[in-house]
């Protein structure tokens, strides 16, 4: 049966259900849904909940609680994610399974508390220091946040790394209807047998730990996560295809402004123009070859990205496409968004 | 032949990297004691600081995590809370605790966090070759204040139990010195005693030991030792802040 949901609550929701014992937040706008459910929620079903006294400490205290074997999450936005850099930072070199969710709002600084995608570099590029990445989602809708959300453990600990789920003010305020799925059975889990969960002595001691003093073990290690991103690469990148196998025009966009460029797809096909719009869905690894593929196609004549930014995820577009085919770029930014009307607008201005 | 002292099964046998005459070690082994003592031997979750004792995770026999600096109590935080019935205990610089991570030791101890906090306060930052530390006495040089500590523009120092001592979270907070036998059996009883209250989830337990720092201090091991019993206690007074 489907519910109607809060896009944030839903997260929420689906993150219990996806196996989730422990949540460490501190409140910030446009995200403050998701430690308000979990505050009250975790206890009902046997975990915990931290309010921390600031992202700082949440983000260490995820890393604490991974450690120690446990589904730990936390959720932020944009400042707070910031924050968190330093923390993400560790757990990448630690290789701690975890979850992180950043309702996106403008920036720099400060910024607004409306909707964005400003912070695409910061998700998908490091962030913090060093060599490190996240597998990060960009979803589009209510459900397929929950979708996300609910395998989102399973996937973090397969690869050992933060899942990030790269969302917007727009995602975590909207309601709509979804599927909320079966509770998974965390006793059918394997045991962590690098984690921490204080039963170690001598040999069986485990240790979570970034410091790698000697340069070879560091550049082995380094070379240890690149390879496990190649291998997430292979098995996780996610994209959509809507309508390009003849388009003359390719929308790209990811989130909740894919859905406005899907729209303006559909206005624009039923104006006779070949149009279709590509859509990450994984940001980390983005999907190199469905762009390539696409760009490769000869009716294919330009790309259109599109994003709530100056431009971030276009050079990612630019990267995949090899600039095969001319890359323009419409975006909006300080928390307006663009409606499928502009997009239309700007598509049969630039479309030749 | 009867054995009369050995190393502590809560210690690994990989050896200390502390310079001569440094009490880092002491504290160690002291920690290691009182956790034999308790039979908490596979029941413990260690957290390590950034700080001289970054390598503690090498030494304790037990499970281990390292912190980023100053975060430890809030990685505590987070073990403590999926690992109610472990012992959890962070292990700290004054850098480390009482500056980069002040509101994360602050807020551990109000909430009331079940965990165990052992504080090496030797007045400097050792790792980092010897600048002031939040707990710097005023007048004592430091490489960042090479004409000694002056508050008009260094501030002053900061006195964790008290201020401690002041919430309502923690349960147990005392301040031992690492001087000589007398001292250093009394800092074992506070440590047992902390461990014992977190055993008991009576609340939060710190146990400040006032440490020294030959190496940074510029001093030999006699006069460092001296110097903690003179000036260092004297602004950081011995005895038990708060015991519910
Ligand atoms: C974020 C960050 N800032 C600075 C450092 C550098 N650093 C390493 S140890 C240390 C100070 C440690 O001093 P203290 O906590 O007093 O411990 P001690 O070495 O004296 O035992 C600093 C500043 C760091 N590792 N990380
Ligand atoms: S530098 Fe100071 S604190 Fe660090 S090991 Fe040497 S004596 Fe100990």
């Amino acid at each position: 049966m489907k519910e109607l949901m809060k896009g944030n609550e839903a997260i929420a929701e689906a993150a219990v259900r996806g196996g989730c014992r422990a949540f460490f937040g501190y409140p910030i706008t446009p995200q403050n849904e998701i430690p308000e459910y979990m505050s009250w929620r975790l206890f009902e079903v046997g975990g915990t909940y931290v309010q921390a006294e600031s992202e700082v400490a949440a983000i260490n205290m995820v890393y604490g609680a991974a450690g120690a074997g446990a589904r730990a999450m936390t959720s932020s936005s944009s400042p707070g994610i910031s924050l968190k850099q330093e923390g993400i930072s560790y757990i990448c070199c630690s290789r701690l399974p975890c979850v992180i969710v950043n309702m996106v709002r403008g920036g720099p600084g400060l910024g607004g508390i409306q909707p964005a995608q400003s912070d695409y570099f910061q998700a998908t590029k490091g962030g913090g220091h060093g060599d490190y990445h996240m597998l990060v989602y960009g979803p589009a809708s209510v459900q397929e946040c929950v979708n996300i959300m609910y395998d989102a453990f399973d996937k973090a600990d397969k690869y050992r790394v933060p899942v990030m789920i790269l969302g917007d003010g727009m995602l975590g305020q909207i309601m709509e209807p979804v599927e909320l799925p079966e509770f998974k059975d965390l006793s059918k889990l394997p045991r962590k047998n690098w984690a921490t969960y204080g039963d170690g002595t001598g040999e069986k001691r485990n240790i979570i730990n970034s410091l790698l003093i000697e340069p070879d073990e560091l550049e082995a290690h380094n070379k240890l996560l690149a390879d496990t991103y190649a291998e997430m690469a292979r098995n996780e990148t996610m994209c959509e295809e809507y309508l390009c196998d003849d388009a003359e025009i390719v929308l790209t966009a990811y989130g909740t402004v894919a859905r406005i460029a899907k729209s303006a797809v559909n206005i624009l096909r039923e104006q006779g123009k070949k149009v279709g719009l590509l859509r990450p869905i994984t940001l980390y690894p983005f999907p190199n070859d469905a762009f390539r593929k696409v760009a490769e196609q000869d009716c294919v004549k330009e790309f259109v990205c599109t994003e709530l930014s100056m431009g971030q995820m276009i050079e990612d577009v630019k990267l995949a496409t090899g600039m095969l085919k001319p890359v323009h770029f419409y975006g909006r930014c300080g928390g307006n968004v663009m409606t499928p009307e502009d997009l239309v607008e700007f598509v049969l201005k630039e479309g030749k | 032949m009867a054995v009369v002292y050995k190393k502590s099964k809560m210690l690994t046998d990989t050896p200390f990297h502390y310079c001569p005459g440094c009490t880092h070690g002491i504290a160690h082994k002291l920690v290691a004691e009182v956790l034999e003592e308790m039979g908490a031997e596979g029941n413990v979750v260690g957290v390590a600081p950034v700080g001289c004792a970054v390598f503690a995770y090498k030494y304790f026999n037990c499970d281990m995590q390292e912190a980023a600096h100053g975060r430890a109590p809030a990685v505590a935080t987070g073990i403590k809370r999926v690992l109610p019935d472990k012992f959890v205990f962070a292990y700290q610089g004054d850098g480390d605790l009482a500056s980069i991570g002040m509101a994360e030791i602050v807020h551990a101890a109000t909430r009331g966090e079940k965990i165990t906090v052992i504080f090496i306060n030797n007045a400097i930052y050792g790792m980092t070759g010897g600048q002031m530390a939040p707990t710097t006495l005023e007048g004592q040089k430091a490489t960042t204040c090479i004409y000694g500590r002056n508050p008009e523009v260094n501030g002053h120092p900061i006195k964790m139990c008290e201020l401690l001592a002041t919430l309502t979270g923690p349960s147990y907070i005392a301040r031992g010195a690492l001087t000589d036998p007398a001292n250093v059996r009394k800092a074992k009883k506070m440590i047992k005693t902390a461990f014992e209250h977190q055993a008991q989830k009576k609340g939060f337990s710190f146990v400040e030991l006032l440490s020294s720092c030959p190496t940074n201090w510029g001093m030999t091991t006699e006069q460092a030792l001296e110097y903690v019993k003179t000036d260092m206690q004297k602004l950081y007074p011995l005895g038990v802040f708060k015991e519910v």
